[in-house]
């Protein structure tokens, strides 16, 4: 365990310090966080003002928080692992990573924490600039915030995880560009990215609760908002857990099954 | 007219490349056609809870995803590809072997790469934006037809001048490519129309990163909305920045070393 630690304090440093090479990168990467939720902020405020101020169970200043929330928990399960691993098998830079006496995931947890890290501050200030600009409105309650901590936790695990093993798909083709696409819409829509769910029609609410998507994004704003009772938050919890011992087994298989099909260049 | 023959030229060579990647037409196609599933889908459910999207109705909202799909076709087919070998070309030096061509250098890296398969988003737009006419019921009469027209030639000539001047940038700085990708997240916006947008993101979208003028500019002709200060604020812009791309050009190759040199 004190080996795993200094492992992780050491990754720290010297990704830490490598990101802050990639300052531009990282600024466009939060343009691009911040305009997806801000534009469904600003149809859905559209569309709430134009009928009388609420759709479903969300008012006008309900949607701004929201989507200021579902940035900020977007922002912070984000990963880039499916684009990254495609480039890796391809040009065979996972070799190097084979020959370290660790597993490769922790030095990508420890990357997508430490550029996290970095970015925070500046998508909190939007996170703000945005809240004067729009009004957001929420009742929030203190167990709720205390839940949404291992909320928060278990939903950037278990979409770390998902991710993560989704992106060994290459190694078995390299056109992994699809399936990615896929993915991608699966998540814009299935985790409340798009709208809050609870304005879906009832058979994409249900396949909601049972795919993983929601859990890794739309449940920690709720439960954020105070949208939630607290036998909700629970059953979420229960559910996110369920979720990562599985994402967990699955990496697991997937990862030495891909390896053993690794063929890298001049190997 | 030597424009349309080289051009006509560059995409013969695209094509005869890319058959022999055959499946990349089955990838392409599978992506734009779930690309544009998605964007159906989430109009269902905004347009589920209300009959009018800023004054747009659902139709018309459809023709707008139909010119999204078109220009951003049009920009994918020739004007991205072309800009971001160029900025690879003015890195490695490359860029060399274009400028001893007797042809004129813009032009040639303009249309130099060509994306066949991005015909697909183009078709596929153009069959949104007809299905949403049927559907709209308003026979577009040839007056509005050419005003559509003049607007997408408008819009595709103020993106490829945006293009051009950013793309120039790397005479002088080496990672430019970046400021491309906002370009990217910008167009995205397009897909709603722009009078959504509180003033200070629809001055962003219209004259900061001029999306606005491929997507919701066209899509106003279409729907009889277009003013005529509009009409000509787009053509006038057009001839602006076509002027002002070129003067950029031609600054900036002076600067242009070479990799020799």
């Amino acid at each position: 365990m004190k080996t795993l630690a200094d492992l992780y304090v050491q990754q720290f440093k010297t990704t830490f310090a490598s990101m802050l090479q990639y300052r531009a990168s990282l600024v466009i990467w939060m343009i691009a966080h911040v305009l997806e939720p801000l534009v469904y902020l600003i149809v859905w405020s559209t569309v709430s003002s134009t009928s009388g101020g609420s759709v479903g169970d969300y008012t006008t200043r309900e949607f701004a928080a929201y989507f200021i929330v579902m940035m900020l928990v977007n922002h912070l399960t984000y990963t880039w692992i499916m684009y990254e691993y495609e480039y890796r098998i391809r040009e065979g830079a996972l070799s190097f990573a084979l020959l370290k006496p660790v597993h490769p995931i922790h030095s990508d947890i420890a990357d997508n924490i430490s550029s996290k890290l970095i970015t925070l501050p500046g998508m909190l200030l939007v996170a703000v600039v945005l809240a004067f600009l729009f009004h957001p409105a929420a009742n929030v309650a203190p167990w709720a915030i205390v839940a949404s901590v291992p909320a928060l936790l278990l939903a950037f695990l278990l979409r770390f995880l998902l991710e993560w093993s989704l992106a060994q798909v290459a190694f078995w083709t390299t056109r992994v560009g699809a399936i990615n696409h896929t993915y991608y819409i699966l998540v814009l829509f299935l985790s409340g990215q798009i709208a809050p769910l609870t304005l879906f029609p009832s058979p994409i609410q249900a396949a909601a609760a049972v795919l993983p998507f929601r859990w890794m994004i739309g449940f920690p704003v709720e439960l954020l908002l105070g949208r939630l009772t607290p036998s909700e938050a629970l059953t979420g919890l229960a559910a996110q857990t369920a979720w990562l011992i599985l994402a967990l087994v699955v990496v697991r298989i997937v990862w030495r099954a891909g390896v053993r099909a690794y063929s890298a260049v001049g190997a | 007219m030597n424009f349309l023959r080289l051009l006509a030229v560059f995409f013969r060579v695209s094509v005869l490349g890319e058959l022999a990647y055959r499946a990349n037409f089955f990838m392409q196609l599978f992506e734009s056609l779930l690309e544009l599933a998605a964007s159906l889908a989430g109009l269902a459910v905004v347009f589920s809870y209300t009959d009018t999207l800023g004054g747009w109705r659902p139709d018309e909202v459809l023709a707008l995803v139909g010119v999204y799909f078109l220009a951003g076709g049009v920009i994918g087919l020739v004007i991205q590809p072309g800009m971001e070998q160029f900025i690879e070309s003015v890195r490695d030096g490359t860029l060399d072997f274009t400028l001893t061509k007797p042809e004129d250098a813009q032009l040639l890296i303009s249309i130099q790469r060509v994306e066949i398969w991005q015909l697909i988003d183009i078709v596929l737009g153009l069959g949104v934006l007809g299905t949403a006419l049927v559907r709209l019921g308003e026979t577009v009469g040839a007056f509005e037809a050419a005003e559509f027209a003049t607007m997408l030639l408008a819009g595709a000539v103020i993106i490829y001048s945006f293009w051009l001047i950013l793309a120039t940038l790397s005479f002088w700085f080496v990672r430019v490519e970046n400021i491309l990708e906002i370009f990217r997240s910008m167009y995205e916006a397009g897909r709603w129309p722009v009078s959504l947008y509180p003033g200070w993101l629809r001055f962003g979208l219209t004259f900061i990163v001029p999306v606005a003028f491929a997507t919701t500019v066209p899509a106003e002709a279409l729907t009889g909305r277009l003013t005529l200060e509009t009409l000509l604020g787009a053509v006038v812009l057009a001839a602006l920045l076509f002027t002002v791309s070129r003067v950029v050009w031609r600054i900036g190759l002076r600067h242009y070393s070479g990799t020799s040199a």
